[in-house]
């Protein structure tokens, strides 16, 4: 969905439901996602619809994803760290 | 640290202002930033531009680098990365940094956590692919990272042509502008041109954009007045109806915009009385010159005390500084209003432009309010217009009552998103003014924090007051 202009000046590596994804340090979880072209990042509490992040500043709470083993964790105001584990919650 | 003469929550131009101005004036000042770097929205990353970002975002973003600098110099303490959840009148904050909660007491408070982008609550519009115009704008400045497809634009302000023209200058393609700033409004603010040119360079600035945007052929659609995401599981196509009929976008990613609002979580979660701002749709807390509140030890600052700007922004947190430190007594009234009077000239020229701004781009009533019964107002809760209207019939008759009756505004953005629709939609269903059906009625925590950290709190939390 995203692209980035410029090649990482740190890369790192996540796992992104189980498989590894190129990041780089400086990014938050939520844009690192985008880049990698997951389409949804949660599902909806009431219809389980799919949702990704809209605001990306914090507010909307549509990029909530587990990480590290702590559920609901905004992923747009968290930043990536080598070998983190992010769980986006599947159908 | 847990205690401090002056704490100022936000590393936008006003809080960094802000902090800067207080340590200057000997004052032990912490800054509290949710981010990882100072900035605030309208200059992330500032720290992090390389040269060819000015090329790409303007050269008004050197501006925060600057800012940033000014701030890191200035003795202050910073800690990034700190979320507030909660806000008391006493001074005292709720912070949460990683899984960490503590308390820590200011003997004053200046809140400027600064402004969202009004959300829009279209038909479809939580599908992935449909963000906020600002979200693509953060991803390029902090990431430095542009959609790999085509994308729509749709609504009205400044912003949606600066991000065309950047998005466009960084080889994205564009397939159209939907805008939804109706013709006759460019007549109507032109009553508000002889002050706004005394703006000068801020109206240039947003000609320049238009022009821009024309001339590097983006296909400009006018006259827009309902807009419809279509799609299964993300976002396909943009619905959109002008006075010649309904026609269609193929897009997978659709950037919406209708101006920003103030965010007033913190301040309604303290207490401070809000006063609704009619000019701007959007309430906001009740301040003095000074950006006092009506409560005694917390001030607001920049654009969450109302939409004025970034170079606004940085004046109105000198002000509040400055105030600040006179009620500590670090400075006489005296030195304080003496010391303002350059900060008070340039706020007059900074916020020249804001009437004529705030009357052209002013969002269309239908766009608040959308007819078709399916949208869904709260995200969260997915509560649609259908039930909010139901809600109305079985007789809520301001924003809290709506809240019990359909859930909207009690999941995890605690009603950021739908508040300003709820409110809106109520309002249109009894024909009274928004101001009277009211705003939510906030709680700490005001953000989500672990249940843990809440416990292992030391000395515990007061009751919230009563009012």
């Amino acid at each position: 969905m995203f692209r980035k202009m410029h090649p990482p000046a740190t890369a790192v590596t996540i796992f992104v439901d189980g498989q590894p994804v190129s990041a780089d340090a400086a990014d938050s979880v939520a844009a690192v996602l985008l880049a990698a072209g997951v389409v949804r990042s949660r599902n909806s509490a009431v219809s389980t619809s799919p949702r990704a992040p809209y605001c990306m500043m914090g507010v909307c709470f549509e990029c909530l994803v587990e990480i590290d083993g702590e559920p609901d964790r905004q992923a747009c105001l968290t930043p990536v760290r080598a070998d983190m584990h992010v769980r986006t919650v599947p159908a | 640290m847990n205690q401090c003469d002056l704490a100022v929550i936000g590393a936008g131009p006003a809080g960094m202002a802000a902090a800067t101005e207080g340590a200057r004036l000997g004052l032990d000042t912490l800054l509290l930033d949710e981010q990882v770097a100072p900035g605030g929205q309208i200059y992330r990353n500032a720290e992090g531009m390389r040269p060819g970002d000015f090329a790409l975002l303007g050269d008004e973003y050197r501006r925060g680098a600057e800012l940033a600098a000014a701030f890191r110099a200035s003795g202050a303490h910073y800690e990034p990365g700190s979320t507030i959840w909660h806000v008391g009148a006493d001074g005292t904050l709720g912070v949460l940094t990683g899984t960490g909660a503590r308390l820590i007491s200011a003997r004053r408070v200046i809140l400027a956590p600064g402004a969202m982008e009004r959300p829009v609550a279209i038909p479809g519009w939580t599908l992935p692919g449909v963000m906020g115009a600002g979200a693509a704008q953060t991803l390029l400045k902090a990431s430095g990272q542009v959609p790999d497809v085509p994308v729509v634009i749709a609504g009205s302000g400044p912003l949606t042509w600066l991000i065309a023209c950047q998005l466009a200058r960084a080889g994205v393609a564009i397939s159209a502008l939907l805008v939804t700033t109706p013709a006759d409004r460019i007549a109507r603010a032109l009553g508000h041109l002889p002050r706004a040119l005394r703006a000068g360079g801020e109206l240039l600035k947003g000609i320049g954009w238009i022009r821009e945007a024309r001339s590097r052929g983006i296909r400009i659609v006018t006259g827009v007045t309902a807009l419809a995401v279509q799609g299964e599981g993300r976002a396909e196509a943009l619905t959109f109806t002008t006075a010649s009929g309904r026609d269609s976008i193929p897009a997978s990613i659709m950037l919406l915009h209708e101006g920003v609002i103030p965010r007033i979580h913190l301040s309604l979660a303290a207490r401070c009385r809000h006063v609704w701002d009619e000019a701007q749709l959007c309430w906001k807390p009740e301040t003095d010159a000074w950006g006092a509140t009506s409560l005694d030890r917390i001030a607001v600052a920049g654009d969450a005390g109302g939409i004025m700007g970034a170079s606004a922004a940085e004046t109105l947190g000198r002000l509040a500084a400055l105030d600040a430190a006179s009620r500590l007594g670090r400075i006489s009234t005296v030195e304080r209003d003496r010391t303002a009077e350059p900060q008070r000239a340039a706020l007059a020229r900074h916020t020249t432009v804001r009437p004529l701004l705030d009357q052209l781009f002013r969002p269309l009533a239908g766009l608040l309010t959308p007819d078709d019964d399916a949208t869904i107002i709260c995200r969260c809760e997915e509560v649609t217009m259908a039930d909010l209207r139901d809600a109305v019939a079985q007789g809520a008759t301001d924003a809290n009552c709506a809240k019990l009756l359909t859930r909207c505004g009690m999941g995890p953005c605690q009603g950021r998103m739908c508040g300003p629709a709820v409110a809106a939609v109520i309002a249109r269903a009894q024909n009274v003014p928004v101001e009277a059906v009211g705003t939510w009625r906030i709680r700490f925590p005001v953000r989500p924090l672990p249940l843990a950290a809440l416990a292992a709190l030391e000395g515990g939390l007061d009751a919230e007051p009563e009012e």
